[in-house]
Parts: structure tokens; sequence; C-alpha cells
């Protein structure tokens, strides 16, 4: 059976599952439809929150990201788990108690403002929908390699799964979905993960492998010894090596902390449980069942990340890192194992070409000048070619000359495996493409799995996309069915027009979001970091001044949340365009322009720090929220009386 | 009168674990896994430093053990103040 059949049984056998569950649980009420009618157990929950919490960028890019970055990207493992803690100790108990569906229902009732209620419709609608494009393009880049249809087509059938399941399910059906989700995509994460971890270290669970020795020369040296050697060899910086930036790291890790604990589509997870101590417990669920995924990733990057290397340098393995020649274009083409490297080269996610044309791909890091050199030789003579006819060739000749020379002088300084670049004959590195992605979707065949954990590798990345696209349709939907025409422009509607209203306009977000799929503004993965630091600036703290305070009033929280969502907009916009158009950012994305060395994705801290000093102050200079929210407050702190949800 | 004296010590009690765990929640994160990296990178778990293991696995394992924790801590003192479900 040839690998598209393969993985064609493997991904319509699993879609098969989820219709026939979300058929099973159906929603009947709008209990049902937002919260699942409050009867999920803790455990199942917290499967379905791990599902719902996983997204694509988890699934496909986390490991790609860390492979490549190494402890530096540890920020991610930290980040997108510690937000868990956040979640069970500071806010997923009270709101349970609170007991009503929405995130900006709970601070429309706790800020005594329909206002409040609306600028917190607006900050979730910017944060899910940004989200769920970077979902979409991860649902059409995985359809696309394993189904071998285009992007689009890809993005067409994913918003028809999601559409079909979302729209009738709801809440009941997303969540018992989600279980089944789950199920899959973390054994398709951690079989290939649990293999290579045996070929390479010898240790049956990936995180020993991880910390064990290196098995191919006899578990003499640790394993990320052995990285760090062949990825020092190549001019790379070590896997282990330090941060520069210790500030940056800080306030990243900080903002996905807390940026995880502000996201309306987690925090309604825990609207699902039925009581206050079971959201407690399941926020810990929650956590057992995505660490599963995240413990993983380390050794799933580090593991790829040095199986790649020595794919191209096979000397490697046993030695020196340059004890073999490099891989040839021969052998890659005629080597059925290596079969990868051309299928993975159509998707454009891994490219390579002969440049010096020996015959052999040699990959190493190019140190600056050699990349200077190289820029300004291809410029020199591309100015040549370009030049006309009856133009002065003189000039653009000698200019051509200067760039020869400067570049043979800086190939001539540049040291690899203890002898000149020109010594050996390289001019620059020849695998110019790798796409963090690969150390996921192609790791399996990397280190030559069979056929059928390809197949499940598929499936598993579309479990990801696909639950965490469901969930944010769904807090996309309530707050428009819910906050906006129930809460305020037709507060007299019927539970069935309700209900109705909720699933036009989960057909509207998939529609919208399908064709922001389709367009992305700028890049998918920095538009998630907006989605983050928004959270973060904007949801968590009003959330944390609602329960934690009983003296923040209604002008305190609406000013506070503005004031975070545009400090941290304009922050990021400054440095990667207004609304991500390309070429319309101020300031260059590098770290020497960035305010005290503050990326864009780390600015979430210092958006919430801003939000919460002038929800403060204007509460100090404003009245005291009336007594019946005290009352409020004083009731959601005690878990004494939850009982249902009410629909009010 | 009662009932509220009460509420209150439940909630300082509340407010004293939360503080607790969150100094947990620190060390082992921002503390282990980054600001005393440099200053912890004798100590090996297998083939990486502390701070390392900390940043990758420890601080996640950390995470899981302290909500469990509190959770059973909070159930305990919820039924102490006599405001459990």
């Amino acid at each position: 059976m040839d690998q598209f059949t393969l993985n064609l049984i493997v991904i319509g056998a699993s879609f098969a599952l989820y219709f026939g569950i979300a058929f099973w649980a159906r929603a009947g009420s709008t209990a049902e439809f937002y919260a699942a009618g409050q009867g999920v157990p803790p455990v199942m929950n917290g499967m379905a929150t791990a599902a719902d919490w996983m997204s694509a960028a988890s699934f496909i890019s986390m490991a790609g990201l860390i492979a490549f970055g190494g402890y530096n990207n540890s920020v991610f493992l930290m980040g997108w788990t510690g937000g868990y803690v956040l979640l069970a100790l500071l806010l997923a108990p009270y709101l349970r108690k609170f007991g009503k569906f929405t995130v900006p229902e709970f601070v429309g009732d706790r800020f005594y403002s329909t206002t409040a209620r609306m600028v917190a419709v607006v900050c979730l609608l910017v944060i899910s929908i940004t989200y769920v494009i970077g979902q979409m393009v991860g649902v059409g880049v995985t359809f696309a390699r394993f189904l071998e249809v285009d992007t689009s087509t890809g993005l067409y059938i994913g918003s028809a799964v999601v559409f079909a399941y979302a729209v009738f399910g709801g809440m009941k059906g997303i969540t018992y979905t989600q279980v089944a989700q789950y199920v899959v995509l973390i054994t398709a994460y951690t079989i290939p993960a649990i293999f290579i971890s045996l070929q390479l270290t010898g240790q049956f669970l990936p995180q020993v492998g991880l910390v064990g020795t290196y098995a191919p020369t006899g578990g003499e040296t640790y394993f990320l010894d052995k990285l760090d050697q062949v990825v020092t060899d190549l001019g790379f910086t070590a896997y282990t090596a330090d941060t520069t930036n210790m500030l940056n790291m800080f306030l990243v890790t900080l903002s996905l902390m807390i940026g995880t604990a502000g996201l309306p589509h987690v925090i309604i997870r825990f609207f699902t449980v039925p009581k206050v101590s079971d959201a407690r417990l399941s926020a810990g669920w929650a956590l057992v069942f995505i660490a599963l995924l995240y413990t993983v990733a380390p050794a799933v990057g580090s593991m790829a990340r040095l199986n790649l290397t020595t794919t191209f340098w096979p000397g490697a393995v046993a030695g020196e890192t340059f004890s073999a020649p490099a891989l040839s274009i021969a052998e890659i083409d005629s080597n059925p194992e290596l079969a990868w490297i051309r299928n993975w080269e159509k998707t454009g996610l891994l490219s390579f070409s002969d440049k010096n044309g020996d015959g052999l791909i040699q990959y190493f890091n190019e140190p600056a000048p050699v990349v200077a050199a190289n820029k300004a030789f291809a410029d020199a003579t591309k100015a040549l070619t370009d030049a006309a006819a009856d133009a002065d060739r003189a000039p653009l000749e000698a200019a051509v000359a200067e760039a020869t020379t400067a570049r043979e002088a800086a190939l001539d300084a540049a040291m690899l495996g203890g002898q000149s670049l020109a010594a050996q004959g390289i001019v620059g590195n020849e695998l110019t493409t790798v796409n963090n992605d690969i150390m996921v979707l192609a790791n399996p065949e990397i280190a030559k799995l069979p056929g059928w954990v390809i197949a499940l590798v598929a499936a598993g990345g579309l479990a990801a996309a696909l639950s965490t696209a469901a969930g944010l349709l769904l807090a996309i939907s309530s707050a428009i069915s819910h906050d906006l025409i129930k809460g305020a422009l037709r507060p007299d509607i019927s539970e069935k027009g309700e209900l109705l209203a909720a699933r036009i306009a989960m057909g509207f977000a998939i529609v919208l979001a399908t064709w922001l799929g389709l367009n992305p503004p700028g890049f998918a993965a920095q538009v998630v970091a907006l989605a983050f630091g928004l959270a973060a600036a904007t949801i968590f703290p009003v959330l944390m001044m609602g329960i934690f305070s009983t003296r923040v009033s209604k002008e305190g929280a609406i000013v506070g949340m503005l004031v975070g969502l545009i400090s941290t907009s304009v922050y990021i916009f400054i440095y990667l365009g207004w609304f991500f158009i390309p070429g319309t950012n101020w300031l260059p994305n590098t770290p020497a322009d960035h305010w005290f060395g503050i990326s864009p994705a780390a600015f979430g801290p210092v958006g919430a720090f801003l939000n919460f000093t002038t929800a403060y102050l204007v509460s100090m200079a404003t009245k005291a929220p009336p007594r019946e929210v005290q009352e409020l407050i004083q009731s959601i702190r005690v878990p004494k009386g939850a009982g249902q949800a009410v629909a009010h | 009168m009662a009932d509220k004296t009460s509420a209150n010590s439940y909630w300082a009690a509340n407010i004293r674990i939360i503080l607790i765990s969150m100094v947990i929640w620190f060390v082992c994160s921002f503390g282990l896994g980054i600001l005393l990296r440099p200053a912890l990178s004798g100590i090996h778990i297998g083939g990486a430093d502390l701070g390392f293991w900390f940043a990758q696995n420890g601080s996640i394992y950390v995470f899981l053990v302290l909500i469990f924790v509190y959770a059973k801590v909070m159930n305990k003192v919820d039924r102490d103040h006599g405001v459990e479900e």
C-alpha cells in the first residue's frame, strides 16, 4: 500500500470518529451549546481542554522552534504550561462560581456596565480571530502535504469539517470530539518520539532520552553533548547555549504565561465542570495531558535536529562531523529512504542548491561576512547582467571584480572543520531552506519509521488544528450571540432564537476564518504573538482585578482594558507593520531597535502592568462599586452554593 | 456576623496559600530555569545542567504537582471553614 492511501485511510477513520461523536453529543439547549450543560467530569474536561489548547503551533511548530532555538526557546515550554498554574489559582474556581457562560458576561456584571462588557467583547474578538487564522493555515498546510491537494483546497476541506461538528454540536459536541482528538494527537506525537529516543539513546521515555547518552557510539557521551558538538562543528550556536538577553527571555515567558491564562477559549472550559473544586482539579488534569506532549517536545526537537544534521553529514554519527563527505544529490535520488527530501522540497518547506557544483550538499551556518560577501557578489553580477546593451559596462565589471575578490577573501577567512571554506571549494550553505515545521511533520521519515507512523502524524496535526479552531469559533460565536445580541442589542430574544443566532454567528466566523486563512495578513506566527500579548494585557488583568479587588470601578476597568489593548497593539505594529501590512513598520524588528531590548512578543506583561496601574489610579478617582457588586464579589470568593449556571 | 468573619478568614487563608504557591511557581520557572541558570551550571541531571533541565522539563513537573496539591489543600480549607459545596 502506498503512503497516500495509508494517509487517506488513517485521516478518514479519524474524521469518521469525530463526526460520530458530534452527532451523538449534539446540543439541544443554550446551556449545552455554551457550557455543555456543566456536566463534564474533570478528567474528561482536562483532556478536552488540552486538545482545545494545543494548537497547530504546539503540535507542528513548537518542536521545530526548540530544535533550532535550543535553550532560548524554552520560553514556549515554560510559558505555555505555567499559565495553567495561574488559571487554577487565580481565575478558574471564581469564574466557575460566578456560574455564567462567557468572559464578557463576567466583566459586564462585575463592573456593572454594558460598556465594559462590549470592550471585553472587542478584546475577545481580536484575540480569538487572530488566533484562529494560525489554525486555519495549519489545517491547509497539513492537508496539502498529506492528501496531495493544494493549500486552498486543504483549507476548504478543513472548514467544512469544523462547520459540520461545531455548528451542530456546540460546546457539548466540541468537548466530546476534543477528547477523541486528544487521543489521536497524543498518540501521533509520542509514538515517533519513543521510536527515535530508542534509536538515539536506547531509552524508552523521550524525557529520559533527552538527558541520556548517545547510543550509536556506545553510550560514552551524553546525547546533548553530542548534539552541541555536531551543531557547533557546523558553525551554529550550541543547543544548550545560554541566552544572550535574559530580560527578554523572562518577559516572553511571562507574556505567554499570563496570555495563556487570559485566552477566552481556554477560560470558558472551566465553565463546563459541575463544581468549583472540579474547576481547580480540571486545570490540573488539563496540564497532565498537556505535559504529556510538552515534556516530549524538547526530545522531539533536539533528536530531529541531530537526525537532520547526520543525514546531511553522515560522518557526524561516528565521530568528527567532517570525517565523511556531505550527502550527495545522487544518493538523495537513488536511496528510497531519502525520498522524503524530494517530497518535502515540493512543499517549499525544504530546499537545497548545489552552489559549488560538486554534487554534494554542504549544510552549515554561513558566517555573517560570507553571507554579506555572497550577497554583494550576487547583486553586482545581477547589475552587470541587467545592464542595457549600450550602457557603460566598465564600472559594472569593475564592481563584479571587486565583489569577487571580497568574496574570495571572506571564504578564505571563514573556517569549517579546521580548514577555510575556500580550501574546501565551498561557496555557501547549500541546504537553503529548513522550515521549523519539518521537524515534526517529516520527523518519522527522517528517522526512517514505517508508513503508518507517518499517516498518524498527519491525523495528529489535523486533530490539533481542528480542535483548537472549534474551541476558538465557539468563543467567538458565544461573544456575538450571548454578549452582543442578547446582552446589548436584543435582550428579549428567546432561548431558541439565541441558539439560532449562536449557530449563524459560528457559520459566519468560519467563513471569515477561512477567508483570513487564504489571505493571512503578514506572518501567521507573529499574528499569534499578538493574540497572547493582547490576552495578557487585557483579559487577564481585568479578570484578576474583578476577583481580587473590591475597589476597582467600572471606569477603572474600561480605561485599563483600553490602555492595555492600545499600548500592546501599537508596540507590536511599530515593529511588525500597521495591521501587519508589510513595509509599514516604523522601526526595524531587530534587538538593537527594541525598547530596552523588549521584543514585540515580550510586551504583554508591560501592557498588563499599564492596565493594572491605570485601572487602579482611575478607580481611586471615581466612586467605589455599588453594594450589589460588593456582594457579587463576596459570593464568587466562596465555593458554597455554586449550583447550575443560570441563563438569566 | 459570624458568617462574615468566617468568610473573611477563609479568604485570608486562600490568599496565603495562593502566595506560597506563586513563590514556588516563580522559583521553578523564572528562578531555576532562567535567572539562576548561570549560577547553577555546575549541577547536572544526566546530560543537562540544572537550569536547562528545569527550563525544558523540570518546571512543568513542578507546575503539575503544585496544582494538584493546591486543589487538595483548598478542599480541606473549604471544609474547615464550612464553605464547601
